[in-house]
């Protein structure tokens, strides 16, 4: 059985292989590194403890036997047309691939392929904040990326950029899709990615290196709701520079599975991180929230806080890890993650792990799981509200706090938007 | 408006109501009074809904409805309205919305469309003002932080926007100091009119200087002991539950 496994996954890294094509930005050292340790360690099933509740392994064993998805033509300008977000700049990835001309865009900003990403910035950057022997998706994204974006942002500038994700294809459609984001010095960006719904089934290994420069502040947002048959498993990897404020806000409301690693380096003084997550859960899926802040030097902040409503027969994984490294004294970090079950056929599996090797810090972190408030349930019948009503009152509020310290009005209210759907059955 | 008769409940197999008889008509006040136990709350959460409670016996019917057929969310739409002992903090959910989104439930109850922005603020204006409920408090989340006095009166600003024809009030005086407890009470006065009714439940009778009851009763261990009018309440205060006490348990040794 054992050897079975192995030959099915072995097929499978054979079969990418042959099929995807050679992605000229990355460092041949980097894939040689890559596919080494693909090699020596597979893909991650449910014996690796960072991925625990998400077999990765038995999802491409099982659903993505063979990834002979097609590639369709999508006419862009429709599309944009009915979608785009007011007040924003918007451009559109299919399937992972720069798709649309990002001709009205701001002084100061840029988005190109990262195939024409410049050479000083991938040598600067690219597989500097996630190490290609790091962690068997990264290694695989390393090695077969063949897509993704360079986003350069040099001034700061008004109206957020909204990345729209759409996918076009038929078939079990695998893709890896690298995405460089680099902020240089002084800069405010504003930048939101949105993973819009689809029927298709597909596979997207996405992995993004986010540059903060020094007292930049990014304003970074996540919608998911790629529809009830992708997959998707996200990787951002974060570096900070000194004075710098890195917000990530994560918005997951469909996916038959979606992995988060979000992971945040605060590697230089006076910076300050918040990640922030609200995830809507039913049915079979399973959506699962990696995060990870550590703390470099001296004198940050970061802040976390992370909130589901699980429904269905659904799974919802948080792990919150905070290091604080011996260098870091005078560091405040906190961590809540609080989940509402609204089915009893639905898991919550929630796990803060902070490790403190300096003396003068603070640190706490917290975590609930419970029902939605019967007494505040009953109170809000007592004054006519039905059952229904009532419930998804209470659940609004609860994700309010979340939705809320979003900065940008035409964001809020399309998140506020897709929330009230993802509570409708 | 309101008939109860012999009704009787129960909590975990606790038996708490053991067969109350009451009438209430349209325009009328009633006090029920009894000691600590006897079973005022549990008529109260019996009467809006509550479903800890097993009701094992009689009848409660409410301008013709079995009231005991209604889920509590229906019963409050047909105009029952209970003003909790313990207001219930419900952060994220703004005064303001919560309001909008009962009255809007109540009148699709009733076959009505929602009602304007417009007519809707300048009613919640109009009742912020009788019960002196500082403007402030209406934009808040649902009592949250909200001190003793201020969850009271905002449980009679509930209650001013939604004009119940029944309202209860379970120990609306527990935890008020006088002047709350007078702003309260100036409150429910000037809601009563000659078509609904008003149930004051409460230990003490110093609310009843202020909210004068045409009939007053006394619960004890489950029944209704004792009727009267107002002065029935002054006796109790001057002398105590004990009489009553010792006069039914030796009756039902």
């Amino acid at each position: 059985m054992i050897t079975d496994k192995l030959t099915a996954t072995h097929n499978f890294l054979e079969e990418l292989a042959k099929q995807a094509g050679k992605a000229a930005f990355m460092p041949t050292n980097e894939i040689g590194l890559a596919l080494q340790y693909l090699e020596d360690k597979g893909i991650p099933n449910n014996k690796h403890e960072d991925y625990k509740y998400c077999n990765i392994e038995a999802i491409l064993r099982k659903e993505f036997k063979t990834i002979a998805g097609k590639e369709i033509d999508l006419n862009i300008q429709d599309w944009m047309q009915k979608n785009k977000c007011a007040d924003a700049y918007n451009i559109c990835v299919v399937n992972g691939k720069l798709s649309s001309d990002p001709k009205d865009f701001p002084e100061g900003v840029s988005i190109v392929s990262i195939n024409n990403a410049p050479t000083e910035h991938l040598h600067n950057h690219l597989a500097k904040y996630a190490p290609s022997n790091s962690d068997a998706l990264i290694a695989l994204n390393t090695a077969y990326a063949d897509r993704g974006i360079f986003l350069h942002v040099t001034k700061s500038f008004k109206k957020p950029i909204v990345i729209h994700h759409i996918n076009s294809s038929e078939g079990n459609l695998f893709f890896n899709v690298r995405n460089l984001l680099v902020i240089e010095k002084n800069a405010e960006a504003e930048i939101t990615e949105f993973y819009h719904s689809s029927t298709q089934k597909y596979f997207t290994n996405n992995l993004t290196e986010v540059f903060v420069g020094e007292n930049a502040h990014v304003n970074h947002t996540v919608i998911q709701n790629a529809g009830v048959a992708s997959y998707l498993v996200n990787a951002t990897k974060t570096h900070q520079h000194k004075q710098s404020i890195y917000t990530n806000s994560c918005f997951t409301f469909s996916g038959a599975l979606v992995r988060n690693n979000l992971n945040t380096a605060i590697a230089a003084e006076f910076s300050e991180t918040h990640l922030f997550g609200l995830f809507v859960t039913k049915g079979n899926q399973l959506v699962d929230n990696h995060t990870l802040v550590d703390h470099l030097k001296p004198n940050c902040q970061s802040n976390e806080l992370y909130k589901g409503i699980v429904g269905g027969k659904s799974t919802a994984v948080f792990n919150g890890q905070i290091f604080v490294e011996k260098d870091a004294q005078k560091t405040n970090a906190y961590q809540s993650s609080k989940n509402i079950l609204i089915s009893d056929d639905a898991t919550v599996n929630a796990k803060p792990e902070l490790e403190i090797y300096a003396n003068d810090v603070k640190c706490s972190h917290g975590t609930s799981t419970g029902k939605v408030d019967e007494n505040a349930l009953f109170y809000l019948k007592a004054r006519g509200i039905g059952e229904e009503s009532a419930r998804k009152l209470l659940l609004q509020a609860f994700a309010h706090e979340v939705i809320d310290q979003l900065k940008n009005e035409t964001i809020k209210e399309r998140v506020s938007e897709l929330f009230q759907e993802s509570l409708q059955d | 408006m309101l008939s109860i008769k012999n009704l009787k409940a129960e909590i975990n197999g606790k038996e708490i109501l053991k067969g109350i008889n009451l009438e209430v008509k349209a325009g009328e006040v009633h006090a029920i009074m009894g000691p600590n136990g006897s079973g005022k709350s549990t008529l109260s959460a019996v009467l809006a809904g509550r479903e800890d409670y097993d009701v094992t016996g009689g009848t409660v019917t409410f301008n013709g409805k079995d009231l005991l057929d209604l889920a509590a969310e229906d019963r409050a739409r047909e105009g029952i309205f209970l003003a909790f002992q313990y207001p219930v903090e419900i952060p994220g959910v703004s005064n303001i919305n919560f309001l909008r989104t009962a009255i809007n439930e109540v009148r699709k109850y009733k076959g009505l469309p929602d009602m304007e922005a417009k007519d809707f603020l300048a009613l919640v204006k109009e009742k912020q003002k009788l019960v002196e409920l500082d403007a402030k408090l209406a934009g808040r989340s649902v009592n949250e932080g909200f001190s003793g006095g201020e969850k009271k009166r905002n449980e009679i600003f509930q209650m001013a926007v939604l004009e119940p024809k029944l309202a209860i009030l379970d120990e609306t005086d527990s935890g008020l100091d006088i002047d709350a407890l007078r702003i309260v009470a100036t409150g429910v006065n000037k809601l009563k009119n000659k078509d609904n009714a008003t149930i004051v439940i409460t230990h003490y009778q110093r609310l009843l200087d202020y909210i004068v009851p045409d009939f007053v009763h006394i619960l004890y261990n489950g029944k209704i002991v004792k009727s009267g009018g107002k002065e029935l309440a002054l006796e109790m205060e001057e002398k105590g539950y004990d009489e009553i006490k010792k006069q039914y348990d030796t009756a039902t040794v």
